[in-house]
């Protein structure tokens, strides 16, 4: 029981702080522009494949530091061509395009590497154990995924707190109009924004890449989760970002390992069930395999109960 | 979230006086007998024509339930499949219930869709029209996610992986057709879906449908002038969720299967491209968008495996420079119909169509030649377009396609600017026609 | 997919218009796209290869045999609608096989289009869809299953397992759909009867190509002490089970359907001699000389990912291109009728396809993974030693399939 709780808690911190990896970038995307950047997530992909690529050609250090500041030209690059050119039509224009955007960067990916998963494998450098615990050894590649996510966060909370550029994206999250009234240049600082959201999104890819499968369909099998987390966390919030992550992380790792269900709940209340009722099939859902649920659950919850979610500092 | 971006984008709702009463009815009546006659043009009397026909008018139903949400109420939701599809399992379960002897004919299952899709619009509804917006927006698609997820987790009422199916024939007859045929399965959805865009037609023109167009262009009045919102909205979400039931019901009726892929967030993605690229402002805009849609996804995917791409970059194009779609973009022309420079227009359309074509000729060899290495190497390099054949492991094709694409581009912004002017002139020439009419 | 045709001939099928072919048009609907692509492109390839080879011989009858494929994402419905564009289409056979699921839906598909369409008959084709109802309370004349299904697989699989006194304590891990709950069931049966003495300690189920990181998985096979887990995932679920089995170091036996899978091997590499075992119709090392088609293969379609994997394509398309000649005649009627009963030597035994339920009969092998083989697996050094050998006629099992045939 303690090297099923021990085991699980290491799997849900590693899951969790993958998550937001995957959602810092969105995080300061959907605060500062109030986008719902539906192609972020793609932005992450495009970053797993540009690193495979990279890899295959100079190693995976340097692909490390190329695939990312990629992946933030093209973030820059789709800003300064498509959102900078709805922006005046309003928030609905926008998130249709980064909808549109999702889609025809998915197609992209399958015209340039087809649509098998490319065999991203991990690299040899990182390819060990680091540690054993309980008999279940923890590979370094997931050490390197929760330092360079941890990193991440120092280094948004640096930038957002203690420097000039900081200071000013964080007045132009209340207050654009003014911010813009006081001579900075605003949209310059949205296509910043954007740009430093997409370089850290490719940055997540790189790494998810080779834990997860990389595929075209890999945008969609994660899209969804990354706004739960941001909107869970609270729109303006890195810290809600990130306790958002680990909270869902954690939840959805010991949840698999819970195989009761309500029904073997009330069971041990003394309240029994009939095989043949309408309620017994959903009260004999186990956990484990109601755990797909939990994110969208919550956030239905808090949308309904909270929508400046868990530490927002502003309504959407 | 800007009211106003959406209200700009569906701009053409008319907020003047509609055609008279007669003009309406006409209209009605041309459509019906279109409908009728669609099925036995040559080129669409085959099986294939009639499906093709059969989804085009489940997708219209489906597109027209969303954009009472989307045009007229201005809520954007990224998960109006929960609706369709759970119409269409309450309608699949009807199916069961009649083939195990329930005496009811097949054709009435749709009602059976709507009910259901009405019943959830209802529920779902009360907990997620509170607010509109961003967090509309977000609910919608975290209420799609959670529904997908829930329909694998109650095997007995959503069949898994399966799904659910179900037959039309085993079924009492009704005037002696027993649905076997595309044919009349194709008429039993072309008699529902015009039932249906009539209702929602009308249902526009109620107080009601009214109220939500007011709602849409500035809650804050609404509210002023005694209505709240949060009910109008209630109102359009729990009508749509029963449009888009009644269409899930001709999708069961049409497949006779109902699966969790009913309920996702592809579809739900689907019907708003649609409804969009149709044109979110005027009442025909998603019916064309669907039959469009439902055309390039059925035909265009056989032949190139890019079709999804091409989808995804016209989407995009409408997003960026034609935001009332198709329709608003043909409806647009309307204005300049009687004036001395539309045929200067026309003229700089046939100007600007030489480069436009080369460019996106150029495009094509490209993307095509790319899927065609990518994911289809076992057919070989060597491709044929047109009467020209290309071996796309040569570097001749893809210079070619790529001087194309960027000589027409080059040349396509300076025919543009042309066509630009033209049509200035023509647009100033047609305000002068009108305001001197009026005077 | 069949992509490219004039743009003439586009115009005119666009608006709907029946294309006459003098082919036989075969329909391949199986996933081109997302979590199970990899199986379907290489089931396609292979498919596409035997059919040149029919086609380089003259074809079947005079007729050239064309195959046209859809994209259904493993998705049931979608399966449907890409049925119906098919028939549309001109599709006399249809062939499929990654999803239980699937093969379900199509099966009842085709029996109502036959039921409503006589004289257009359609034959099924199934070359991998292994749920035990498809020839049992689900089957239908119309279905002609060319893998054996998922109990005689696991009554191959439970009898080496039988031998193995070592195996105390078995952990089972399944996709949750038709397939995977009728191998938890088998397993469950199985291992009853043959060796009350193990202990099964895990009953799971997970979602089918959803699940990304099978680390909590992982974690609960850890956690009950098992020492050998049976499995029925195939395509990514397979991969990417092993590959967070050797993540965390899981020490256990394998015993799996799919370990052929591609990418199972790359991805456990070293970790997986002597523990990763299958069972399998065909393996690289199942006759002492490579088979001459797989090596024109692994030639025409080089590449990891391209390695051949579907003898049983190669079983399918012979006994079919032997009951069309039987027939003499393309008409599907006519060779699904040669079809039953039909009776083949090939390199590796006598393959039978039964009359009574539409399930073929050939040999069954379950192997490990193993070092110094003659033909390594995915270029890893690494390749698959037979274990045990059971013959075609032993593989089979009693059927409940009370079929109705046309008249």
């Amino acid at each position: 029981m303690l090297e099923l709780a021990t085991i699980s808690l290491i799997n849900g911190v590693v899951y969790g702080l993958l998550l937001f990896m995957l959602t810092s970038g969105l995080t300061l995307i959907f605060s500062m522009m109030g986008v719902l950047n539906f192609a972020h997530a793609s932005v992450f992909m495009l970053g797993a494949y540009l690193s495979f690529q990279l890899g295959r050609y100079v190693g995976f250090w340097p692909a490390i530091v190329i695939a990312p500041l990629a992946c933030g030209l093209v973030g820059a690059a789709i800003e300064r061509y498509g959102l900078r050119r709805v922006h005046s039509s309003g928030h609905v224009a926008e998130i249709l395009f980064t909808f549109g955007l999702a889609y025809v960067i998915e197609e992209l990916v399958t015209m340039i590497w087809g649509r098998n998963a490319v065999a991203n494998d991990v690299p040899a450098t990182i390819d060990f154990a680091l540690f054993t615990v309980f008999g279940t050894t923890f590979p370094a590649y997931k050490g390197l995924m929760m330092a360079i996510s941890v990193a991440m966060f120092v280094f948004l909370f640096l930038v957002l707190t203690r420097t000039r550029i900081g200071l000013i994206i964080r007045a132009a999250l209340t207050h654009p109009r003014m911010v813009d009234a006081l001579g900075h240049d605003v949209p310059g600082v949205f296509a910043l924004v954007f740009a430093m959201g997409s370089a850290l999104a490719g940055l997540a890819g790189v790494i998810g890449g080779f834990m997860l499968l990389t595929q075209p369909t890999l945008a969609h099998a994660v899209g969804p989760i990354v706004f739960v987390i941001v909107v869970l966390g609270g729109l303006g919030s890195l810290y809600g970002a990130l306790v958002a992550s680990m909270l869902i992380g954690i939840l959805q790792t010991f949840a698999v390992a819970v195989d009761y269900s309500l029904a073997d709940a009330l069971r041990a209340m003394g309240v029994a069930i009939v095989r043949g009722s309408p309620l017994y099939e959903v009260a004999s859902i186990k956990l484990a395999t109601a755990a797909p649920v939990i994110p969208y659950l919550l956030l239905v919850l808090m949308l309904i109960v909270r929508p400046r979610g868990l530490f927002g500092t502003r309504d959407a | 979230m800007s009211e106003g971006g959406l209200a700009a984008a569906t701009a053409a709702t008319p907020a003047r006086a509609g055609p008279s009463p007669a003009r309406g009815w006409r209209a009605w009546l041309v459509a019906a007998v279109a409908l009728a006659v669609l099925p036995h043009v040559p080129g669409l009397d085959s099986d294939f024509g009639r499906s093709l026909l059969s989804q085009m008018g489940i997708a219209a139903v489906f597109a027209l339930s969303y954009n009472m949400l989307f045009g007229q109420t201005g809520l954007l939701s990224f998960g109006h499949a929960v609706y369709f599809g759970l119409g269409g399992y309450a309608a699949i379960h009807a199916m069961r219930a009649i083939n195990h002897g329930l005496a009811v004919p097949i054709a009435l299952c749709p009602l059976a869709g709507a009910a259901g899709g009405l019943l959830f619009g209802l529920a779902l509804g009360a907990l997620t029209t509170r607010r509109a917006g961003t967090i509309f927006a977000l609910i919608s698609l975290g209420v799609g996610e959670l529904v997908y997820a829930a329909t694998f987790m109650l095997p007995g009422v959503f069949g898994g992986e399966e799904g659910i199916t179900a037959s039309r024939t085993k079924a009492p007859a009704l005037l002696g057709l027993d649905f076997g045929s595309q044919l009349q399965v194709y008429y039993l959805i072309a008699f529902w879906a015009l039932v249906a865009a009539l209702a929602m037609y009308l249902f526009a023109r109620t107080p009601a449908g009214r109220m939500c167009n007011a709602v849409r262009d500035n809650p804050e009045r609404a509210e002023f002038v005694g209505y709240d919102p949060r009910r109008v909205r209630f109102i359009a979400f729990a009508a749509a969720g029963l449009f888009a039931g009644l269409a899930g019901g001709l999708h069961a009726i049409n497949y006779e299967i109902v699966a969790a892929d009913a309920v996702s967030a592809q579809r739900s993605g689907a019907v708003l491209l649609m409804t969009y690229m149709g044109g979110a402002g005027h009442f025909v805009g998603p019916v064309v968008g669907a039959a469009v849609l439902t055309w390039l996804q059925t035909s265009l995917s056989g032949y190139t495996s890019a079709w999804l791409l091409y989808v995804g970059v016209i989407f995009i194009i409408i997003v960026l420079y034609a935001p009332s779609g198709l329709v608003g973009l043909v409806l647009m022309h309307g204005e300049i119909a009687h004036t001395r420079g539309f045929r200067r227009v026309l003229a700089s359309y046939a100007v600007a169509l030489v480069p436009a074509v080369v460019m996106t000729a150029g495009a094509v060899v490209l993307i095509e030649m790319g899927y065609r290495l990518s994911t289809q190497r076992e057919l070989g390099t060597l491709m044929k377009f047109g009467r020209v054949v290309v071996d796309a492991a040569t570097a001749t094709p893809w210079v070619a396609g790529a001087l194309m694409l960027a000589g027409g581009y080059a040349a396509s912004r300076w025919t543009w600017r042309r066509v630009a002017a033209a049509w200035e002139q023509a647009s100033d020439e047609g305000k002068a026609m009108r305001a001197g009419a009026t005077r | 997919m069949r992509a490219y045709r004039t743009v003439g001939l586009a115009l005119a099928c666009a608006l709907g218009a029946g294309t006459a072919a003098a082919d036989v048009r075969i329909a391949f609907i199986d996933p081109l796209s997302g979590g199970a692509a990899s199986t379907g492109i290489l089931a396609q390839k292979t498919h596409q290869f035997y059919i040149d080879a029919i086609n380089a011989a003259g074809g079947l009858n005079g007729e050239k045999l064309e195959l046209v494929s859809f994209d259904n994402k493993v998705n049931a419905q979608e399966s449907l609608i890409q049925l119906k564009k098919a028939l549309d289409d001109g599709a006399r056979f249809v062939v499929q096989g990654n999803g239980s699921a699937v093969a379900l839906a199509l099966t009842d598909a085709v029996q109502k289009y036959n039921e409503r369409n006589p004289g257009k008959e359609v034959v099924y084709l199934n070359y991998a869809a292994v749920d035990p109802a498809l020839t049992n309370e689900k089957c239908s004349f119309w279905h002609f299953r060319f893998d054996a299904d998922a109990d005689m697989k696991m009554a191959a699989m439970t009898n080496v397992i039988a031998q193995d006194k070592k195996i105390q304590k078995v952990y089972l891990i399944n996709q949750d759909y038709s397939f995977g709950k009728a191998v938890a069931a088998a397993a469950n049966k199985m291992l009853a009867e043959k060796r009350p003495d193990i202990k099964i300690v895990g009953d799971e189920l997970h979602p089918l190509q959803k699940v990304q990181d099978f680390s909590p998985y992982v974690a609960k096979i850890k956690a009950s002490g098992a020492d050998t887990v049976i499995t029925g995932n195939w395509s990514n679920d397979m991969v990417l089970l092993i590959k967070a089995g050797k993540d965390a170091g899981l020490k256990v036996n394998w015993e799996t359907y799919y370990g052929g899978s591609p990418g199972t091997v790359t991805a456990v590499r070293e970790a997986g001699v002597g523990t990763l075992k299958q069972v399998s119709e065909w393996h690289k090392n199942a006759l002492p000389e490579l088979d001459a088609t797989v090596a024109s293969f692994d030639k025409r379609f080089p590449g990891v990912e391209n390695e051949y994997a579907y003898w049983r394509a190669k079983t399918m398309w012979e006994l079919f291109a032997a009951a069309a000649k039987k027939a003499q005649s393309n008409d599907p009627v006519k060779v699904a009728r040669a079809l039953e009963g039909m009776k083949m030597q090939t390199s590796l035994g006598e393959v039978e396809m039964r009359a009574d339920n539409h399930q073929i009969l050939q040999p069954l092998y379950v192997s490990t993974l193993e070092r110094g083989q003659k033909y390594d697996a995915e270029g890893t050094g690494l390749g698959w030693k037979t274990d045990a050998k059971v013959d075609g006629k032993a593989t089979s099992l009693p059927t409940s399939c009370k079929m109705e045939r046309p008249k």
